[in-house]
């Protein structure tokens, strides 16, 4: 049996997509103020593929529009995410694609807090650590192999 | 004759030791035109062909050779005879005499006089005495040509050489590395394969010497003169590889060896070379691979991160099992198909009990593949897993695991449904009838919106296999749907609901008729229950909602003749209620009746039965009801039927438009007689309700507006006809709709006569007539507009629009006094921007009249040829206007281009680049949007020209983003989207400035512009990042 020679996990649960956003009148008002919204957030994190499957976060579950928090007023954003298994050696990689996609998506004003769901990790306080230390951040960015994967999860899906 | 031999002397004296090449081609003239001999030829050759200089000798053959090039056709057995045997013998000579000695033999081997026995003798001592990969490009190539010439005329010959020349075409191939050899190698490896040449003991040689190119690699160097592409190399090798069962030992193992390669291109060519040898093989070749093959293409299927691949493993495995039923059954030996499919199901099935875990999916798909191979892989595969998968449909509780249950179901009946055995007995799902059936009925009864949406492509599915549903079980499905259609508020659902008894009702008329239209036609006419109250304004809504989608499920089930006849009258119905106002109908419900009965115009059979259906009674019918209405709304002033509304008038005449088009041309041309003296002469004879006066004079200038919108119903009938139709009493008709749209006050009934005018004139046959017909039109048209305080000159504009249309469609010469008076119309004061937008109407296909489906004269690319007649004038108009106006001729050049092909686009951007550039920085809101949207699909594939403008374009572009206009906004950030997908080095020293520029519309206070900021700025922090693109 080859399969699942590479894999962590090569049989994840899989959960359904939500559809697109619908699109409400008030949005096409040009003289509208639309705030952003915890939903939106969602939306720019959802479709980030999981750095092993050809899947999307959200459909391992990985992310959930419950466990985003956007207070657009105090211009904060805070974000849990729950890795597939505890033991998940990817998790540090997943959350800093997440924080990667929110600084490319989000005006500067906001302040972005990334962290593991509490209890569903081996090593959560490390990965959190790591994830909020703004200088780790942007020195795993400068590695270039690293870069790469963290691209490859943001790339929108070809072929 | 002396003057001809020194003539040929000193020919044969300039290409040897003058080295003079052309000297070649004049003495193969003189041979052909007989002024020589070869015999004499020879004889002049003679010292050079004796001297003891290699060079020397080597010219002198190159010159025999290039002249025999020339004229191998008039050659006798005899010469070819000689001229082989001193071939054969030069061969052994020098190296430098071998180039053209081959040269030589190529030639011959193209006579048709060739002795035999002498194809054989030259392959003989060609293999003996050449080397063939030691020579040079040019002369491998004259060696495969000569080869593929002999087979094509020799091939017996050939044959009777056995394995030898087999061996001896291994042996010439064996390291060659030229792409354009290669190509003439396959093509020789084919045909030995192909036609039946001996292999022997030299079929893994031949192998090895053409699978050593497997997987192809090859990419073409830029500007390739040869023009060879990798999938010619793959398609000529593969035909190779798959060309024979006996490679079947040898190819096997090695496409399970490249199956585990991390090139995503080799995978895919092994798998598409896997299914195509598949056809050729039987089950005894495969019998010691299959397990290999199986684990190989389980792990793509399993693991695959691209559909190509995933798509191209599943047909491998539909190939092999195909190819495993094709195997005929003994007594004594194993069933193999059989033991096949239980490899298959060992490892797939039990996937199938996790519903929510990934493998689902993949496991299901193999084993589908493996289905709908053939009918005994059906019966093996779907008793195998059908009553697990029913077990659980009905033991599991949990929505999202019923749904994908019921999908893999649906799965593995359509993939049952491509191998339709003959026998009734046969039939594979027949064991699982009632379960399935079942299985739907329950689904239909949820409330979840997606297990009934795919409940219902289930139950399409069963009844298009035949004997699945017993009449009982349509009965059944007729009452759920109907069900459905008056109470699921779920569009989606409803969606589906409609589509689905759409399907049924076409394999199942009467249920529909008995059931389903009465039950339909109740509910519609049924009141809503309501007072005039305040809190039951939903139920109004939901009841309004009920009769739409009512409206529309009549539609969609009549495609059969019988149901037209029955839902038909129901719709006319709600018309004439609405009408006489005995039951209460929106304006809204009665457009929806219309675009129903549109509907099936379009939907059904064109028979005569259909024909007199919607030409003798829909149209008179609905005719008399605007008629009647617009004859009351004259009269009373108080309440109005919903009829006389514009748009439901508007409405009516696609129903009219599309029958006419469409339904038995000569009911056609009786309805249009019809109408046309109806319009005319105010003959109201054929209207089926006599309450109506006659002599009404719809055409005539009169008060009731209501009577003069009646025109459109006339454009519908006549504008629609096919060509071959005749519209009687032309010349009148024509002059009052003139009339009518210069003078006519209203909008609806002068643009419906201007269309219904050009219309005609479009599909006016040639002539005179016609002529002095359009010149009148202009001169009156321009009186109009030429003076400036006309009331009309609006409705002058109007029909000069539509009369432009008509001729550019059909090229008629007079067309460009109109479209030129059009351009100076782009300067006038009022009229500037109407005309700048008329340019678009010009340009677009018109939903109504002058349009393919209405049988109008459409010459092919009428667009390029009206941009490329005028874009000039455009310009120079432009250059020539004052500063006030150039909107509008920026305006006019945008509406042109963004309906011109992109092929046509891309190559006269080049032109008309600085002005578009000009568009974008105009302060018209109306311009800009419409310029960015003709840019947009250029950028995807952009051309040079553009390239060359870049900063021009990306700094315009960056200003447009802060634009108070959401739409432009939102343009133009898909346009710097699309830019990031220009060529790396071109955009890279943008990146850092539109990245900043791109952070501020991050904030922007709509969520549109958020999302489109978001996915533009994206693409460009990829841009020029590891792993990015």
């Amino acid at each position: 049996m080859s399969v699942g020679g590479r894999l962590e996990n090569a049989n994840p649960v899989i959960f359904q997509r939500s559809g697109e956003r619908l699109m409400t009148a008030s949005e096409e008002d040009e003289d509208v103020h639309d705030p952003i919204d915890d939903r939106e957030i969602f939306d720019l994190i959802r479709s980030i593929n999981d750095p092993e499957h050809p899947l999307s976060l959200e459909e391992l579950n990985v992310v959930e529009q419950d466990r985003v928090k956007v207070n657009d007023v105090e211009s904060t954003v805070g974000v849990e995410f729950t890795p597939t298994i505890p033991h998940c050696s990817m998790a540090t990689l997943i959350g800093l694609s997440i924080k990667v996609k929110l600084l490319r998506s989000l005006p500067d004003r906001f302040k972005i807090n990334v962290h593991i769901t509490p209890g569903t990790h081996a090593s959560e306080e490390a990965v959190n650590k790591q994830l909020a230390d703004k200088e780790r951040v942007a020195a795993a960015l400068e590695n270039s192999s690293l870069l790469e994967v963290v691209n490859q999860c943001l790339c929108t899906k070809s072929i | 004759m002396a003057a001809d031999r020194s003539l040929l002397l000193s020919l044969v004296e300039e290409f040897v030791s003058g080295l003079q090449d052309s000297k070649a081609k004049d003495t193969a003239t003189g041979v052909k035109e007989g002024q020589f001999t070869i015999l004499q030829l020879v004889e002049a050759l003679g010292p050079s062909l004796t001297s003891s200089q290699p060079h020397t000798r080597a010219r002198g053959v190159q010159l025999l050779s290039e002249v025999l090039h020339e004229c191998y056709g008039t050659l006798t057995e005899a010469e070819v005879e000689v001229l082989i045997a001193f071939y054969e013998n030069r061969l052994k000579d020098h190296y430098v005499i071998t180039p053209p000695v081959l040269q030589g033999l190529r030639a011959l081997t193209k006579c048709t006089v060739l002795p035999p026995g002498s194809a054989v003798a030259m392959l003989r001592s060609l293999f003996q005495d050449v080397h063939v990969q030691s020579l040079m490009l040019a002369e491998r190539s004259c060696v495969y040509n000569m080869l593929i010439n002999l087979m094509e005329t020799r091939e017996a010959e050939l044959k009777g050489l056995g394995t030898d020349f087999v061996f001896g075409f291994v042996q010439s191939m064996d390291g060659e590395r030229d792409p354009r050899n290669l190509l003439l190698a396959f093509k020789i490896a084919k045909n030995i394969i192909r036609r039946g040449y001996d292999l022997g003991k030299f079929t893994e040689e031949l192998f090895e010497v053409t699978s050593c190119y497997f997987p192809v690699d090859f990419t073409p160097p830029p500007n390739d003169p040869h023009g060879i592409t990798k999938e010619e190399l793959i398609e000529e090798l593969r035909a190779v590889l798959t060309g024979t069962p006996k490679f079947a030992e040898f190819l096997l193992p090695l496409i399970i060896e490249k199956l585990d390669s991390d090139v995503q291109s080799a995978k895919l060519d092994s798998l598409q070379t896997l299914t195509a040898c598949l056809s050729q093989y039987e089950h005894k070749d495969l019998a010691e691979f299959l397990e290999g093959l199986w684990t190989s293409l389980r792990r793509e299927v399993f693991q695959t991160s691209s559909e190509r691949i995933e798509s191209a493993g599943l047909a491998a495995l539909t190939a092999l099992t195909s190819c495993l039923s094709r195997s005929v059954l003994n007594f004594d030996s194993e069933d193999s198909l059989r033991t096949f499919l239980d490899l298959v199901l060992q490892d797939c099935k039990h996937h199938l009990c996790e519903m929510d875990l990934k493998l689902v999916w993949p496991s299901a798909k193999l084993l589908q593949a493996a289905c709908s191979a053939s009918n005994r892989a059906s019966h093996i595969v779907t008793a195998a897993v059908m009553p697990s998968l029913m077990d659980q449909f009905s033991s599991r509780t949990q929505c999202s695991h019923r749904r994908t249950l019921l999908e893999v179901v649906l799965k593995f009946i359509q993939s049952v449904k491509t191998s339709q055995p003959l026998d009734n007995d046969e039939r594979v799902l027949l064991a699982f009838r009632e379960s399935l059936c079942s299985m739907v009925f329950s689904a239909l009864s949820e409330t979840n919106a997606s297990l009934q949406i795919t409940a219902t492509s289930m139950l399409t599915s069963l009844a298009q296999q035949t004997g699945l549903l017993l009449d009982s079980d349509i009965e059944l499905a007729v009452d759920h749907l109907t069900k459905l259609v008056l109470t699921e508020e779920d569009d989606k659902v409803s969606l589906a609901v409609v589509e689905c008894a759409g399907a049924l009702a076409e394999l199942h008329p009467e249920a529909f008729i008995n059931k389903m239209i009465p039950r339909l036609k109740k509910e519609i006419f049924s009141e809503p229950m309501y007072l005039e109250t305040n809190e039951v304004v939903p139920e109004k809504h939901s009841h309004h909602a009920m009769r739409q989608r009512s409206l529309a499920t009549l539609a969609a089930v009549s495609t059969q003749p019988s149901v037209v006849w029955e839902s038909t009258p129901v719709l006319l119905e709600v018309l004439s209620s609405a009408h006489t106002g005995s039951v209460n109908f929106s304006v809204e419900e009665v457009v929806s009746a219309c675009c129903s009965l549109q509907r099936i115009a379009e939907q059904v059979q064109d028979t005569e039965e259909t024909g007199r259906c919607f030409h003798d009674f829909i149209i008179p019918r609905l005719l008399s009801l605007a008629l009647q209405a617009s004859v009351q709304g004259e009269g009373s002033s108080g309440c109005c039927s919903p009829l006389v509304e514009e748009t439901v008038l508007c409405a009516m005449v696609p129903v009219i438009s599309t029958s006419c088009s469409r339904l038995q041309p000569k009911l056609a041309g009786e309805t249009a007689s019809k109408a046309v003296s109806l319009f005319l002469h105010g003959d109201v004879s054929f209207l089926p309700d006599n309450s109506i006066p006659s002599h009404v004079q719809l055409l005539k200038k009169h008060d009731s507006l209501s009577q003069s919108h009646m025109v459109c119903l006339l454009m519908g009938c006549v504008c629609s006809l096919p060509r071959n139709v005749e519209v009687p009493e032309i010349d009148q008709l024509l002059s009052q709709l003139e009339e009518m749209s210069c003078t006519c006050s209203h909008p609806l009934p002068y643009n419906s006569a201007a269309k219904c005018f050009a219309g005609l004139l479009n599909k006016h046959s040639q002539g005179d007539f016609l002529d002095s017909l359009i010149q009148r039109t202009i001169k009156r048209v321009c009186t109009e507009l030429d003076s400036p305080c006309s009331p009309a000159r609006i409705q002058a504009f109007t029909l000069l629009i539509w009369v432009a249309k008509a001729l550019l469609l059909r090229y008629h010469p007079l067309c460009t006094t109109l479209t030129d008076k059009l351009f100076s119309l782009l300067d006038d004061a009022d009229l500037g921007p109407m005309a700048a937008d008329g340019f678009s109407l010009l340009m677009s296909d018109s939903a109504d009249v002058l349009n393919r489906s209405c049988h109008a004269d459409v010459r092919i690319m009428y667009r390029q040829r009206f941009f490329s007649e005028n874009s000039a004038k455009l310009v120079q108009g432009f250059n020539a206007a004052p500063q006030e106006k150039k909107p509008n001729y920026l305006k006019a050049l945008s509406n042109i281009v963004n309906k011109l092909p992109k092929q046509v686009q891309v190559t006269e951007l080049p032109a008309l680049l600085s002005l578009l550039l000009e568009a974008l920085s105009c302060p018209d809101q109306g311009v800009q949007l419409s310029t960015l949207s003709c840019l947009e699909p250029v950028l995807i594939d952009p051309p040079p020209a553009l390239i060359q403008q870049l900063e021009a374009l990306v700094s315009r572009l960056l200003a447009l983003i802060s634009s108070p206009a959401m739409s432009v906004r939102i343009a133009s950030l898909r346009c710097i989207r699309a830019l990031s997908c220009f060529p790396e080095y071109e955009i890279l020293p943008f990146r850092a400035r539109v990245l900043r520029a791109l952070a501020q519309p991050l904030d922007d206070k709509k969520r549109l512009v958020r999302s489109e900021a978001v996915q533009a700025r994206g693409k460009w922090f990829l841009l020029g990042s590891p792993g990015g693109r």
